[in-house]
């Protein structure tokens, strides 16, 4: 089956994601526009600046119908600044910065520090350990009952899923292991790739 | 790494990962917090603190040096987006305070008045990444190979002028674009005359682009800069002198912005460069008095 995968790229790592997509074999489609939306089996919500990917979605008129497609079940990934997005509220963000909602969390933007406190780290997972790069990372402060906790770091949740919504605060794309998104396309979206690729290498 | 609780700051992955972060965006030029809330407010996706915007530095001459810690943690304070600051050439003691200080990314930058004529700052040895200036593909591979997580072509600083940016651009891109068509004795040539080492010649024939991210600075005044700059290759801009120096700042910042992610798309980039008022007036080169891209060796 063709699976096309969306990747909004108003601003951020949308072409690393991009790249991960397409060595499993999905046609990854580049959001910009509301009419990028169209025929979309998933989505995914890079890592960037969330103020300017926040602002930018309202400018390029992608917010709502957006907001709309994932409360109506689009399968969603979000990493980093993209976890933030999904999330129901914002600690340390700015008066005007929204987020969709879809996951039941309280993140805090920047809160392991500045650039040079971030850092790489073995995650826990559910399936074995998985490689993260943390930048300038988010932390899961708050959770809801509907939230499965899917990975930690030092017991902190890192992976978290609620419904077809899947979040990881770190930057699965940046490190050479394509599992977390196979997970997502597979398990999360219910989607199967004619040409799946599982000895992928990410970059 | 068994045991998972160890984690590993400074590395390779996490210094080009910020740069990563940053693509698709606007880094503007501040001097003060207020400049840098007006940046934040029109979607900056990171500032550089500085004490004087290029076309200053370019009116008062003078040695250029690193700003006022005083005035980089009060642009720190004033916003949550990546906070940039300048280092002169080859002055690692400067970038030595600028990491103390906690910024984001240091620029080791030619608009600085160099403080090394032989050699650039040893970059690995530092856990904060660094972005460099390059005027074409030798300059930004031997910045790589120094641990350079950024590359962005130099283009003429505090001009407003576009020419030096494009030729820069071209210069890298278009080298790039002949060396993927090169055969394997062929890169050893390249590597000789690019002055560049051979393993990353081989590694960009392989890839077909730089290691490290390649930006745009030096002369972006106007919406249809940045979408050029992003059209003729580059992932994401700077802009100096070019917001600050216009007649009015914020709608401009937020109109680079908006054209920078909508680069390809032409309605869009007429409707933003609408009603902006003067840009900044800008210098032809023949008025230039002193060439800031020929700094760094």
């Amino acid at each position: 089956m063709n699976v096309r995968v969306g990747v909004l790229a108003v601003q951020g790592a949308f072409l690393a994601h991009a790249e991960v997509l397409c060595d499993l074999g999905v046609e990854a489609v580049e959001v910009r526009q509301p009419n990028n939306l169209e025929g979309l089996d998933a989505i995914v919500l890079p890592g960037g600046e969330s103020t300017t990917m926040s602002k930018l979605l309202v400018s390029t008129g992608l917010w709502h119908p957006l907001n709309g497609l994932l409360h109506g079940g689009l399968p969603v990934f979000g990493t980093c600044a993209g976890m933030i997005l999904l999330g129901t509220s914002i600690l340390d963000g700015r008066p005007d910065q929204s987020c969709f909602g879809v996951i039941d969390i309280a993140v805090r933007r920047n809160a392991y520090g500045r650039q040079i406190d971030s850092f790489e780290a073995d995650i826990d997972t559910a399936v074995g350990q998985f490689h993260g790069v943390f930048i300038r990372a988010p932390r899961i402060e708050a959770f809801g009952a509907k939230v499965e906790v899917l990975g930690t770091h030092n017991n902190e949740p890192v992976i978290v899923r609620q419904g077809t919504a899947l979040a990881a605060a770190f930057h699965p794309e940046l490190s050479a292991d394509v599992h977390l998104h196979q997970f997502f396309i597979t398990h999360v979206a219910g989607l199967a790739p004619a040409t799946i690729d599982t000895t992928a290498k990410g970059r | 790494m068994s045991s998972s609780a160890e984690n590993f700051t400074g590395t390779v992955r996490v210094k080009r990962g910020l740069a990563e972060m940053l693509k698709g965006g606007v880094i503007m030029d501040v001097v003060t917090p207020e400049q840098a809330r007006v940046a934040e407010d029109a979607g900056a996706c990171a500032v550089m603190a500085l004490e004087r915007v290029p076309a200053d530095i370019r009116k008062d001459g003078g040695v250029a040096r690193m700003s006022d810690p005083e005035m980089i943690e009060g642009i720190k304070a004033a916003v949550t987006i990546p906070v940039m600051a300048k280092a002169r050439i080859g002055h690692f003691v400067e970038a030595q305070i600028l990491e103390a200080l906690g910024v984001d990314f240091v620029d080791e930058s030619e608009v600085l008045t160099p403080a090394d004529e032989a050699h650039h700052i040893d970059k690995f040895g530092f856990t904060v990444p660094f972005v460099c200036g390059a005027t074409n593909l030798g300059e930004a591979l031997r910045r790589i190979s120094e641990g350079a997580c950024m590359i962005r072509s130099k283009g003429e600083a505090g001009t407003g002028n576009m020419v030096e940016a494009v030729r820069h651009l071209r210069s890298i891109l278009g080298d790039i674009r002949k060396i993927t068509q090169a055969d394997s004795a062929e890169l050893f040539d390249w590597a000789k005359r690019l002055q560049a080492p051979l393993p990353l010649v081989q590694e960009l024939a392989e890839t077909g682009k730089l290691p490290v991210p390649l930006f745009c600075a030096g002369g972006i005044a106007t919406p249809a800069d940045a979408a050029l700059a992003m059209q003729l290759g580059a992932e994401a801009v700077f802009v100096g002198s070019g917001i600050f120096k216009s007649a009015d700042p914020a709608p401009r910042a937020k109109a680079i912005v908006e054209a920078t992610t909508n680069f390809r798309d032409a309605h869009i980039l007429a409707k933003v460069s609408r009603g902006l008022g003067a840009p900044m007036t800008g210098i032809g080169m023949d008025a230039v008095n002193e060439r800031y891209a020929e700094r760094g060796w």
